[in-house]
């Protein structure tokens, strides 16, 4: 039976799944100053991440999903990464990084621990806007997609969020891939993750 | 209730019967090619051909010459595609007409002859998988190759009034195929009672072995080998026979036969047994397909609230084997297409399971069921975004 499950998810990522840690209760009177919503039920998942910052610092995380079990557990692991973190710190992890935490998980699976970062993120873009700080950490973690014209995947994620749905859209506000064209690939992918992610919301 | 493996996924395929296992074991001594001349080679040929008529028998043909085997469901669908291939490349008819709920193989095949410039028409259901007769009559005309229509579906159970479709396309003048794959062994199947022209079957959905699977073709109906070589099944599929799996294909057909009236009966019960179990122990869950019209051992269930894979996976942790027509458990981002195409929407559609009894299935199997699934689908919707 362990041997069965462990061929599909690691025993971390069981224990995640079966034990959730700082899942949000209702009964518990948990007091949070910023949230942050992301994905939609149309695609099959979606996160809620509520925080208590305190000086910049995660002081209390709570979390709620509608999620597969790969969601579910990396959310879980990174609701216990980021408690105590500074907020700059916490915007700037990876979604590897929770998935090494996981030790790993299946390749159609990697983009269901994506979720529970947007959600994150967005918690604390919510956490600075209501601070004066809105885009502060902007470019905090972005990764450059597109040499020749400095796009990051920060600004396609933007894009998507402005209503980009496909390459054409992509370009239109962006201007990526205009120059050499070398990056279509990965900014595709990355495209494809966001429109599922945040298409439709 | 205490712990148990339960195993409700008898649609994704079955055990081999112990009778069936223990007969093909003992067949692994025929050994010899069944086209062979010599005597061992005669007795091979002998037994498949008592496999044929068995296989006819439980599908109502007349003439066992007109089953021909292949590899399985997959196969037999292909050929009548490729069929129709070339009967449409060489002028005259070409409309292919199906339906949005088909098996992805003959999904993908009828899309390949969508692009090789045919005609397909891919025809709605209503909410409980029923197709369309109204669309089917406006679909079908005097340009029609091809109407197929699965007789029962694989996630949801609903049975099609196959008779009344393939009356439709008679009428036009049009081939009639039926994808039986989920039917045979599990209710009444009759090729001239429903008159269909072709028809699918596979050997493991019904306590046989994997890789076998059967192709009905009426006499008078053109057929063209996917396989070429040998002359084999009268060329129509070419290669050596495979003694064992049509041997065991043979064997649990007859089974199957036999058995029929007791199934339908002890499986159909069971399943309302866990229908109304789940519906009890479940707040806000709803059955999908049709409500009598539906095969005897299929349940699908959408849990509001709880996504399909994070429910398949904890129902797996407490030993219990079920399918789910979700995305997240398939890799693919899509929910079920059958679900989509009864309206129930994403919501409830990434949130559903299949499942699915079988004759080893028992009552204390469904109450463990039933006693596991309400603490599970409570504790997912506790730590969901989703309101239901």
């Amino acid at each position: 039976m362990s041997d069965a499950f462990a061929w599909l998810y690691s025993d971390v990522v069981k224990e995640h799944f079966t034990n959730p840690k700082n899942v949000f209760n209702p009964d518990e009177g948990f007091s949070h100053n910023a949230e942050g919503m992301t994905g939609n039920i149309k695609c099959g998942d979606q996160m809620l991440f509520m925080l208590r910052v305190e000086g910049d610092v995660i002081q209390d995380v709570r979390w709620k999903t509608y999620g597969c079990a790969s969601a579910i557990a990396s959310t879980s692991m990174l609701s216990e990464v980021v408690k105590g973190m500074a907020i700059k710190q916490a915007y700037n992890i990876k979604p590897n990084d929770i998935v090494a935490k996981l030790g790993g998980l299946p390749d159609n699976k990697i983009h269901c621990s994506v979720l529970g970062d947007k959600a994150l993120r967005a918690a604390i873009d919510d956490y600075l806007s209501k601070n004066g700080r809105s885009g502060e950490f902007r470019n905090e973690g972005a990764r450059i997609i597109c040499t020749c014209l400095n796009i990051s995947d920060r600004d396609i994620e933007d894009a998507v969020k402005g209503g980009a749905r496909d390459w054409n859209g992509l370009q239109e506000r962006t201007k990526i891939g205009t120059v050499c064209g070398g990056c279509k690939e990965a900014a595709e992918e990355l495209l494809h993750e966001y429109v599922h992610i945040f298409g439709d919301a | 209730m205490e712990r148990r493996f339960v195993y409700m996924d008898y649609n994704a395929t079955t055990p081999l019967r112990p009778e069936v296992k223990a007969q093909m074991i003992e067949d692994l001594e025929l050994y010899a090619n069944a086209s062979s001349l010599h005597e061992a080679g005669r007795r091979a040929r002998s037994r498949i051909e008592r496999s044929r008529s068995a296989v006819a028998e439980l599908i109502g043909a007349k003439d066992p010459e007109r089953v021909i085997f292949t590899s399985g469901g997959s196969e037999s669908n292909n050929t009548v595609f490729a069929t129709m291939f070339h009967l449409g490349r060489t002028g005259g008819r070409k409309g292919i007409v199906t339906t949005k709920i088909e098996h992805p193989c003959v999904l993908n095949a009828a899309k390949w002859l969508a692009e090789e410039g045919f005609p397909v028409t891919f025809l709605d259901v209503d909410e409980y998988g029923v197709v369309d007769m109204d669309q089917l009559k406006q679909a079908v005309g005097p340009e029609t190759l091809l109407v197929s229509v699965m007789a029962a579906n694989n996630e949801i159970g609903t049975v099609q009034d196959i008779k009344a479709i393939a009356a439709v396309a008679k009428a036009a003048g049009a081939y009639m195929h039926s994808d039986a794959t989920q039917s045979v062994g599990k209710i009444p199947v009759s090729v001239d009672d429903w008159g269909v022209d072709y028809m699918t079957m596979s050997c493991h959905k019904l306590y046989g072995p994997k890789g076998i699977g059967g192709l009905y073709v009426r006499e008078g109906c053109p057929l063209e080998p996917l396989i070429r070589g040998g002359h084999q099944e009268h060329g129509f599929r070419a290669g050596t026979y495979n003694n064992q799996g049509i041997l065991g294909f043979g064997l649990a057909a007859e089974l199957a036969k036999t058995e029929l009236e007791g199934y339908v009966e002890r499986v159909g019960g069971l399943r309302r047994r866990l229908r109304d179990g789940i519906l009890a122990a479940v707040p806000k869950c709803r059955v999908n397909g049709h409500p009598d019209r539906v095969l005897p051992n299929t349940l699908n269930v959408s849990f509001p609230g709880a996504e399909g894979e994070a429910i398949l996976l904890s129902l797996d942790l407490e030993g219990i084997r079920v399918s789910t027509g979700s995305a997240c458990a398939s890799g693919s981002l899509d929910p079920s297409h059958v679900l989509m195409a009864t309206g129930v929407g994403p919501e409830l559609a990434h949130g559903s399971i299949r499942f699915s009894l079988g004759r080893d299935s028992t009552e204390e199997d469904v109450d463990y069921v039933v006693s596991r699934i309400g603490p599970i689908i409570a504790r997912l919707r506790s730590m969901s975004t989703v309101s239901y």
